[in-house]
Order: C-alpha cells, then sequence, then structure tokens
C-alpha cells in the first residue's frame, strides 16, 4: 500500500512537471496567439483586448494555473483555425487513435510472445538465426516505409484492402476495424521484433539460472519448467519494455495515420503543428504524455505485484 | 573455454555503413543529372539503362535524388549525435563522476524524459522552432541528450570506484584529467555502440518527420519527403518509392548492426 502510495505521489508529481514545461514550452513561442488570430490589419488596441480575454497579459504562472484548472474539468481551450473548443475537436479523434494503439498492441502480444520463447528454446538452431536476422532487418524499417509497403503488396498487387477507403465507427464497426488491420500491422512489426529480441534473451538468461536445473533434475517436464517457473521470472524485465512500447505506438500512429489517411489525433497533431495551431497542439502532447505517465505507473504496480522484492526494496 | 565467434554483426554493420557512406560520397562530387531537373519525357520512366532508379512524376531522375537525400539524412543524423551525445556524455560524465543533488535532480528529470517517445518530443521541439534542416538536427539533439547522459553516467559511476582512478588521483591526477584521459578511453566501446544506436535512431526519425512534411523542406532533398511526394503514385510507379525507403533502411540497418558488434566487442 505504502509502495502505490508513493509511486502515485512520484505521477502526480512528473505529470505537473511535465504540464509545466509543455506549457512554458508553448507560451515563449516567438509570435503572439492574439495577434496570430485577428491577422495582420488589427490595431494595437484590439489586439491588447484580446490577449486581456484571453488571460495572456498575466504572468506565464497564472496563466499556467488557469490552464491546468481548465484542463483538469475537460476544458483545453479553443483552437485558432478551427475556432471550435479543443476537447470538442478531440472527441471524435481519441477514439480512431485507441483503437488503433490497442489493436497493435495485441497484435504485438500475440506474435512476439510466441515467438520469443520458441526462438529462446531453439537457441542456436537455423530457425532462430534466420529469425534473428529477420529480426534485426524488420527493426530497421521505418514504420512509414513498411505502411507503404503494404499497401502497395497487400491493397494495390493482392487488393486485400482499398487504400484511402476509411471507414467510420458509425458507418460500420467491423468495416472500421478491418480498415485499422494494415496500419496496425504496420506498426507492430517492428516492435515485434524487439520484443521478441528482449523475451529471447530474457528467456535464455533465467535458463542459464539454479533453479531451472533443478527443477528439471527433480523429474518436471521442458514444458513445466518453462510455463510454471522460467516465464513469470522472464517476463519481469519485458514488462517494462510492453509499457515503453504502448507509448511508441501512440508516438508511431502519428505516422502512420498519414500513410493510411486515418482521421486520429496524429493527422490533427501535423495539421496543428503545420497551422501553428498551439491550444490542440498542447491538449494533444499533454494527452499523450498523461497517457504515457500513467502506464508507466500501472507498470510500477504490476511489477511490485508481480515480484514482491521490489516493494521491499524500495 | 567458448570457442571465439566471428563478430558478423561488426563486420556486415560496418560494410553496409561503408557502403552508404560511399555511396553519398559519390552524391556529394556527382550526379548523374541535376536532381532537381525535371523533364516531361522522362515522367515515370521505369529503371532503364540511362536513369538506373527510374525517373518521379516531374521527370527527375531518381537515382540522383536518392544520393542528394542519403547525403542529407547522413548529415542530420551524423550532426545530431555530435551535437547531442556530446553534451549528453559531458552531463553523464560530470553527474556520474562527481554526483551530489545535481545529478539527483538531473536523473530524475532525465527519467520522466526518457520514458517519453522521441518523436513526440522532437515534434513538440519542431512545433516550437519551426520545420528546416538545422531545426531538426537541434530538435533530435535535444532529445538524445538524455539518453547519452544516462548510459555515460552509469559508466562513470562504475569506472570512478576502480583502482586505477583511485590511485591517479593519489598521484595528484586532476579530476578533469581523470574523467576524460582516464575514465574516457575504458568507455569507449558503449559510448560508440551508443553512438551507432543514436545515428540508427535519428536517421530513422529524420525520415518520419520530413514524411510528415515537417522535417527538412525543399530545395534540400530528402528520403522521407521523397517518399511522402510519390506515394499517390505508388501503383504505377513503385520505384519512385521502394529506392528511397531502401536507402533510409541501408542507413539505418548499417548502423544498428554496427551498434550490436560494438556492443559484443566490449564484452557486454
Amino acid at each position: 500500500m505504502k509502495y502505490i502510495v508513493k509511486k502515485a505521489g512520484t505521477l502526480i508529481i512528473t505529470l505537473l512537471i511535465v504540464s509545466f514545461l509543455s506549457f512554458f514550452a508553448f507560451s515563449i513561442i516567438p509570435g503572439d496567439a492574439a495577434r496570430s488570430r485577428l491577422g495582420t490589419e488589427a490595431t494595437q488596441e484590439q489586439v491588447e483586448a484580446l490577449q486581456k480575454e484571453m488571460g495572456l497579459d498575466k504572468p506565464v504562472l497564472v496563466q499556467y494555473g488557469n490552464w491546468l484548472k481548465n484542463f483538469i474539468t475537460g476544458d483545453m481551450g479553443e483552437s485558432y483555425s478551427y475556432s471550435m473548443p479543443v476537447s470538442d475537436l478531440l472527441k471524435d479523434k481519441i477514439p480512431i487513435t485507441v483503437a488503433l494503439t490497442l489493436l497493435s498492441f495485441f497484435l504485438i502480444l500475440l506474435i512476439s510472445i510466441p515467438l520469443g520463447i520458441f526462438t529462446a528454446q531453439h537457441e542456436g538452431k537455423w530457425l532462430d538465426r534466420a529469425l534473428m536476422v529477420l529480426n534485426q532487418v524488420v527493426m530497421s524499417v521505418p514504420g512509414f516505409f513498411l505502411g507503404i509497403l503494404i499497401t502497395f503488396v497487400f491493397g494495390l498487387v493482392l487488393k486485400w484492402f482499398t487504400p484511402g477507403a476509411y471507414v467510420s465507427i458509425s458507418e460500420s464497426f467491423s468495416g472500421f476495424l478491418s480498415y485499422l488491420i494494415p496500419p496496425s500491422v504496420a506498426i507492430a512489426l517492428p516492435r515485434c521484433a524487439m520484443g521478441v529480441k528482449m523475451l529471447r534473451s530474457s528467456v535464455i538468461s533465467q535458463m542459464e539460472k539454479d533453479y531451472v536445473r533443478t527443477a528439471l533434475a527433480r523429474g518436471n517436464s521442458g514444458h513445466q519448467v518453462m510455463y510454471g517457473h522460467v516465464l513469470k521470472n522472464a517476463l519481469l524485465p519485458v514488462l517494462t519494455f510492453w509499457g515503453m512500447t504502448i507509448a511508441d505506438i501512440v508516438a508511431n500512429s502519428i505516422i502512420i495515420e498519414q500513410v493510411f489517411t486515418i482521421p486520429g489525433m496524429g493527422s490533427l497533431l501535423i495539421t496543428s503543428i503545420s497551422n501553428r495551431d498551439y491550444p490542440v497542439v498542447l491538449g494533444i502532447i499533454m494527452l499523450i504524455a498523461a497517457l504515457v505517465i500513467v502506464i508507466n505507473f500501472i507498470v510500477d504496480i504490476l511489477y511490485g505485484k508481480i515480484d514482491p522484492r521490489i516493494r521491499v526494496e524500495q | 573455454m567458448k570457442k571465439k565467434e566471428k563478430n558478423y554483426n561488426l563486420i556486415l554493420g560496418a560494410s553496409i555503413a561503408l557502403f552508404m557512406f560511399l555511396f553519398l560520397m559519390i552524391g556529394v562530387f556527382y550526379t548523374p543529372y541535376d536532381p532537381d531537373a525535371m523533364s516531361g519525357s522522362a515522367k515515370f520512366a521505369p529503371p532503364s539503362l540511362s536513369h538506373i532508379f527510374g525517373c518521379d512524376h516531374f521527370g527527375r531522375d531518381i537515382f540522383s535524388r536518392v544520393l542528394k537525400g542519403t547525403g542529407t539524412t547522413f548529415f542530420v543524423a551524423s550532426a545530431t549525435v555530435i551535437l547531442g551525445g556530446g553534451i549528453g556524455i559531458i552531463v553523464g560524465a560530470f553527474t556520474g563522476y562527481f554526483g551530489g543533488w545535481i545529478d539527483e535532480v538531473l536523473m530524475r528529470f532525465n527519467d520522466a524524459v526518457v520514458s517519453f517517445p522521441n518523436i513526440l518530443l522532437a515534434l513538440v521541439f519542431i512545433s516550437i522552432l519551426g520545420p528546416g534542416k538545422y531545426n531538426v538536427i537541434l530538435a533530435l539533439a535535444i532529445v538524445f541528450i538524455p539518453s547519452f547522459a544516462r548510459i555515460t553516467r552509469s559508466e562513470f559511476l562504475s569506472q570512478k570506484e576502480m583502482d586505477y582512478v583511485k590511485s591517479a588521483r593519489l598521484m595528484g591526477v586532476s579530476h578533469l584529467r581523470i574523467m576524460f584521459v582516464h575514465i574516457f578511453p575504458n568507455i569507449l566501446p558503449s559510448v560508440l555502440s551508443m553512438a551507432a544506436i543514436g545515428f540508427n535512431n535519428a536517421v530513422l526519425a529524420e525520415a518520419g518527420m520530413s514524411y510528415l512534411g515537417i522535417g527538412v523542406q525543399p530545395p534540400d532533398a530528402s528520403l522521407g519527403r521523397m517518399l511522402s511526394e510519390t506515394q499517390t503514385y505508388l501503383m504505377n510507379a513503385p520505384w519512385c518509392a521502394i529506392f528511397p525507403g531502401l536507402a533510409v533502411i541501408g542507413l539505418a540497418l548499417g548502423f544498428s548492426l554496427l551498434s550490436d558488434g560494438l556492443l559484443k566487442k566490449g564484452g557486454k
């Protein structure tokens, strides 16, 4: 319990630091938000009036306090270029990105766990070697190029799906999901490769431990030892990796959404960066930041649950 | 005794990296065509003897453009590693060697930053700085500092307890000299491996940002931008996308193998 409280404290402090840094970074950008909203024709008085209205004349810390208060209640300010609340803008985008993230993560688990165990069990044999070479190559392929290749091979040549024909959730849920499969494969594959590599080396290092030899000597079958003893220990270091993977997936979906023209948070983020629409950029960054930090928190808690030694040491 | 295995990763990685380097050096001195010259008759020309990688939607020679683009990517990635790695190593060396409360604060800060996806942080900086080659370098370098600092710090932490450091100190060698003349050569393998993996990440990040249109801007040739420009013509002219993509993979793969090989050579 004490462990959870301590971790929760760190969680809140990190969230505060990150949010303040992002807010501060965006508030020192050259170029006045009020002026850019009114255009170059506006008089000095008009600009100052709007600055007052937007609270831009107050010190940064006060501005941050106001912004944070609004952010917690779900009000992220108003977009400059769409003239509508950022929260309304994001409402339709979030489910898309979340669905894409979950699907990719599921794929990663589905592929990397069996392959990781398999390659570790067959360490040094030719199949393991071939898989490890393939792994190394896949890790170096940029996700968006993989996306382009998938579009070309499966979309254009084999015609398994129609590139660019996005189906929204409200139209058809199954159509929406099946449109998300190719992009999630593009996101998942490079990370699968990393996942296999991590799990493989983790399992191999566990297999050399004494308890494995003892368990085998007592007549347990290889399967019993693997799934009853080794895997639990081997998954511990990989857990951190999976936590980081979720954050990584979200970041990479920004690019992949562009490849497959999916109207999710990533596409919105990129257009907002080009339009210098800072409230939207800040809102999205903060959401992703919060997600990353919360996931790290969950991983820490899980860690403590699985391995009680960690709780005691801290 | 284990039989000493050949370090295939190192050999293969070094050869690929060297090949890519020679490839882009050609581009510095010579390109078969002007990379920006358009030609109506060569529009979507498939790979042939006169245009070995084919031509794009403006009839520009893709081979010349890939040569130049690889050069840009290589430049951005090396500058990033030198800048970000340099600062990161210095920060890591001082915090690891001296410790104290600055170390404590910086490492907490580091923990928060490292858990963040690189590309996302780089996007934040790009949205503040604006796009362009030098801003990409700056953004990526800032993003890479913490990971370099972290690894260097842990190396310095373990090295400073060693006897050779203590005896050097007893002989009156200054701290700075111990740090950079005595300790640094010992941690060189892990620093080099770290630099190679940083290079790999920088290549992928630069290509990604240029693909999104917020990285390297024209007139600088860029592999990522070539990919996004020609994606629409994928069905009719797949060579427009495949060759720039292969160049990115070549750079990234070469340096990631190199990093693995160096780690193995360092005995870790």
